[in-house]
């Protein structure tokens, strides 16, 4: 109830006039025919079958309306599963690394003086806006065999185990370690943002409420910060972990070719293979398995969260 | 209060529904020209509603707006001779104090000079001059206030909506601002018409207020009248504090009744209300302040025993929670007008007496 | 007493010491005059002047920011229709649809709205005709479409917060509902609609893998010039490149963040200004 519910004054008059509807229906139609279109020609041509013609699929007449070929072969060959897996864990681990790192930092940033906060605020923020591209390509300069700091790593483990154990240089290049280490990169601002603002709302006399009742710092932040920020937690885990497991780019570039990720297999079963309707099905189960349950949990969280507000 | 001349203002059984929500009810009222009237009740009550229908920005479902003789039916807010003060006070943040004053102006047909006369009138009218060329938030939560008072009278209108005006202010600023308020009215002569939750702002303010309820006017009047004659339990509650008991009319006389109260363990006298008969079971009103405490039993008033549970002592008065009889809590509201070490004290017995005339009889 | 946490500030520094080494490694290993990328050679400049000499490498960021430029204006228009119309008009037809449209391109992934573009543009011209080829008009349509949903996040936020009440006054001032808008929406929403701008124009400009799977022979975005050269291993003017793009977008968004800063500044000091008014 309450006035929140009704429309606008304003909204109500474009709404009399028709207005509204041009507002509305050009970004409606726009979104309608170059976004959900598209997405239901993935959905129609996962159930299609390959053919060799141009373009390479057939629909009905000798081929069969509902062909579910691609899917069975995501359940039986086990290059898929195997994709799937990997995607998964590179993601996972690329999600706690970033949490690990960026949490101490997000709180690290709630400390410092404001002046300097918006100064390390920024830093945090201008990588973003540099080319995610030659983020990556920084990574692959310095993992690769000859680099300083390829070589300062071998210094340094060969420094620390016994005599046997020396190598030349470490092989990090075209690894999961690699995937995720640039992966944690990448996206490590997009965990310390949403950390950031919702560590930065806590109220300072609730750590001093805790500690005046004989909490010690660390259950402190156990007790009183931890629980708190976990709108934040999740949302940059969100931010971190659905991008990366779709990732294309990163693994393309440093990652194991033998070990391929899910997003490297749709875009060779498009590209390369020219199997329309396998890298369909693919990217489908890519989004049952990863995108529509988070898309269904944010969607009742942001209702909880209005509903907290009422 | 002037007699009643043609009605300036005339709501006409107006009432809206919100799909299933009903938020305002066959709401009547008539305001005459140069008055302050106030709406008075707690949030979603309806008197926002009210309000944004004389404004134009919901039409009513039912029943008909009258201003100055003319149906307002259907003439969207930017046609209507009406303004509003909103209780965020809407300023437009990109716009100076002085572009802020002037911008309903642009739509009148004023020379360039004209229009700028009109805003030095208005700055002049609010005390802000020195002000003028400042962003809205470069100013004070006081002044923010009177830019937005300022703006919404540069038209001239017929009718100054005020929507929780006083709200936002700090306490000290309110009660300077009610005057000013007033000043303000008094010298424009605009008809205002406040919207507040606060009684003691729509007292204070307004020369009548209209009490509602869950979508209903519940009563209209003098705010000293209606304080004192509320008519019903809601009305009584709502006004001041007052504390409510069972009562049965005993017998009645002709210019007053005998009212047995259980709580009292005791009849009282009471003055009369119309169609009182004996048997009658309805509700006995009293307020604090109407009350005494004496420590011996007086004679020609109601007396009831008591002992004093609580006490708070303000300085200037003090409030006492006396427990009846019956075990039921009234509360008792003291002058402190004499120096005197001997006020009653915890656990003490008294009595408490009051005028027949004071007990409010209620049947609603 | 307040106790420094030393933890916390350890972290911070390894942090940006994370973020930061990479980049300077990069930017130092430009100046490097070995041919072979991560053996140091020497200073020199050798590979700026071979990149200022490289006339495919400038062509690709003509054809970059001419995307860049349209393809975000045009979704900062679609895009700010888009917020206006979830922000304001609370209830229409399909709104739910029209929600989940808006949403699902901001965690699709990169992969999937390629191909899913690339399959629509090959039938499209397979039953209609059109487009005829791929290139900068696939390019800029799919870069619209992606990036004026993060347009509509940016300016629904915005007028989801401002004061409803504004507009209510400015009709109750006089003014009919196109100037509202013009008077008192479009102005408060300003800064919401230049950094929506500015957000579409960094993600048309950093697009690699739409672009590849919507791109046609011949149109190489500066992006896909670097992907390719990239997908072959590290080279020293790659190197090259990416320290004058880094430098010139850190030296914008540094710029940009002593304005703001200023900006705030002034703020604070018409609030005590305010403050001291009240007395």
């Amino acid at each position: 109830m309450g006035p929140q519910t009704r429309r606008h004054p304003l909204a109500e008059w474009f709404h009399r006039r028709g207005w509204s509807d041009l507002i509305i229906g050009l970004p409606y139609l726009w979104l309608l025919v170059l976004f959900l279109l598209p997405f239901v020609i993935v959905v129609a041509m996962s159930v299609a079958t390959r053919t060799p013609t141009a373009p390479p699929f057939g629909y009905g007449g000798d081929n069969p309306v509902i062909n579910l070929n691609g899917y069975a072969r995501l359940l039986h060959d086990d290059l898929y599963i195997r994709a799937f897996l990997t995607s998964l864990l590179n993601a996972a681990n690329a999600m706690i690394l970033c949490l690990l790192i960026g949490y101490p930092m997000a709180l690290g940033l709630t400390r410092v003086s404001k002046n300097w906060r918006n100064v390390l605020l920024m830093l945090v923020i201008l990588p973003f806006w540099t080319s995610f591209l030659l983020r990556v390509y920084a990574w692959m300069g310095l993992m690769g065999k000859n680099s300083w700091f390829n070589g300062l790593l071998t210094s340094l483990w060969n420094w620390a185990t016994p005599e046997g154990w020396a190598v030349t240089s470490i092989p990090m290049m075209h690894s999961n370690f690699a995937v995720v280490l640039v992966m944690v990169y990448t996206y490590l601002p997009f965990m310390i943002l949403p950390l950031y603002s919702s560590l930065e709302r806590l109220d300072p006399a609730l750590d001093e409420a805790a500690m005046d009742l004989g909490t010690r710092p660390f259950g402190v932040f156990l007790d009183v910060t931890l629980p708190q920020s976990v709108p934040g937690i999740i949302a940059g885990g969100l931010l971190v972990f659905i991008p990366a497991a779709g990732e294309l780019v990163i693994p393309t570039l440093v990652g194991d070719a033998a070990q391929p990720m899910i997003g490297r297999v749709i875009s060779d079963e498009f590209a390369s293979a020219r199997d329309w309707p396998m890298a369909s099905s693919v990217a489908v189960a890519l989004l049952l398995i990863m995108v529509v349950p988070t898309m269904i949990y944010s969607h009742y969280q942001a209702k909880a969260d209005t509903g907290e507000r009422k | 209060m002037p007699d009643q001349p043609a009605p300036f203002l005339r709501i006409d059984g107006v009432s809206k529904t919100f799909g299933t929500f009903q938020a305002v009810k066959d709401v009547s009222l008539t305001i005459a020209k140069g008055e302050i009237f106030a709406l008075l009740g707690g949030s979603g009550c309806g008197k926002t509603t009210l309000l944004r229908m004389l404004a134009g920005f919901e039409e009513p479902t039912a029943g008909r707006i009258w201003l100055d003789g003319q149906d307002m039916t259907g003439v969207p807010p930017w046609e209507r001779p009406v303004h509003m003060m909103f209780q965020s006070y809407a300023l437009f943040p990109h716009m100076s104090v002085a572009k802020n004053i002037g911008y309903g102006l642009k739509h009148e047909k004023l020379t360039k000079d004209q229009r700028m006369a009109r805003v030095r009138e208005m700055l002049d009218l609010v005390q802000l001059t020195p002000f003028a060329d400042r962003k809205p938030h470069q100013i004070s939560g006081g002044q923010r206030q009177r830019v937005a008072l300022a703006r919404a009278l540069a038209r001239q209108p017929k009718l100054l909506l005020l929507d929780e005006p006083l709200a936002a202010l700090d306490k000290k600023l309110r009660e300077h601002t009610q005057f000013e308020l007033m000043s303000i009215q008094e010298r424009t002569g605009v008809t205002f018409i406040v919207v507040t939750h606060d009684q003691e702002e729509a007292m204070t303010l307004a020369d009548r207020i209209a009490v509602m309820d869950k979508g209903q006017v519940k009563q209209v009047g003098a705010p000293g009248h209606v304080y004192e004659h509320p008519d019903s339990r809601f009305v009584a509650n709502f006004l001041g504090s007052i504390t409510q008991f069972p009562a049965r009319v005993s017998s009645v006389a002709t210019d007053r009744a005998t009212v047995e109260v259980p709580a009292f363990g005791a009849t009282v006298e009471t003055g009369l209300i119309p169609g009182l008969a004996a048997g009658e079971a309805l509700t006995l009103a009293i307020r604090p302040e109407k009350l005494t405490i004496l420590r011996e039993k007086p004679a020609g008033l109601n007396a009831i025993p008591g002992e004093i549970k609580d006490l708070a002592y303000f300085g200037k008065d003090s409030l006492y929670r006396v427990i009846l009889p019956s075990g039921e809590l009234i509360s008792v509201h003291a002058v402190n007008a004499k120096r005197e070490d001997n006020r009653p004290d915890w656990y003490d017995k008294i009595w408490l007496g009051f005028e027949p005339a004071s007990a409010i009889l209620l049947r609603d | 007493m307040k106790r420094r946490p030393w933890f916390l500030f350890t972290m911070l520094a390894f942090g940006f010491a994370f973020f930061y080494i990479p980049i300077l490694s990069m930017i130092v290993y430009s100046f490097n005059g070995s041919r072979l990328a991560t053996v140091w050679g020497g200073f020199s400049t050798k590979w700026y002047a071979s990149l200022f000499s490289n006339r495919q490498v400038g062509a690709a960021l003509v054809l970059s920011v001419q995307i860049a430029l349209i393809s975000a204006t045009v979704a900062t228009i679609l895009g700010t229709m888009a917020g206006l119309a979830l922000a304001r008009f609370t209830k229409f037809r399909g709104r739910l649809l029209f929600t989940g449209m808006v949403t699902a391109p901001l965690v699709m992934p990169e992969v999937i709205t390629g191909i899913s573009t690339l399959m629509f543009f090959i039938l499209m011209a397979d039953w209609v005709g059109w487009p005829g080829s791929r290139g900068f008009t696939t390019i800029t349509l799919a870069h619209i479409t992606f990036s004026m949903v993060f347009v509509t996040t940016v300016v629904q936020a915005r007028v989801s917060q401002s004061d409803r009440a504004i507009e209510e006054a400015a009709m109750d001032l006089g003014s009919r509902p196109w100037q509202v808008l013009w008077d008192v929406t479009l102005p408060t929403i300003f800064p919401a609609v230049l950094s929506g701008w500015l957000l579409a124009f960094t993600i048309s400009l950093d697009d690699v893998v739409i672009t590849s799977f919507t791109t046609g022979p011949g149109n190489t975005t500066l992006p896909l010039l670097i992907w390719s050269k990239v997908k072959l291993g590290v080279t020293p003017d790659i190197n090259a490149l990416a320290t004058l793009i880094v430098l010139a977008v850190g030296a914008g968004v540094i710029i940009a963040g002593i304005v703001l800063n200023r900006a705030e500044a002034r703020r604070a000091r018409d609030e005590r200004l305010a403050y001291r008014a009240n007395e």
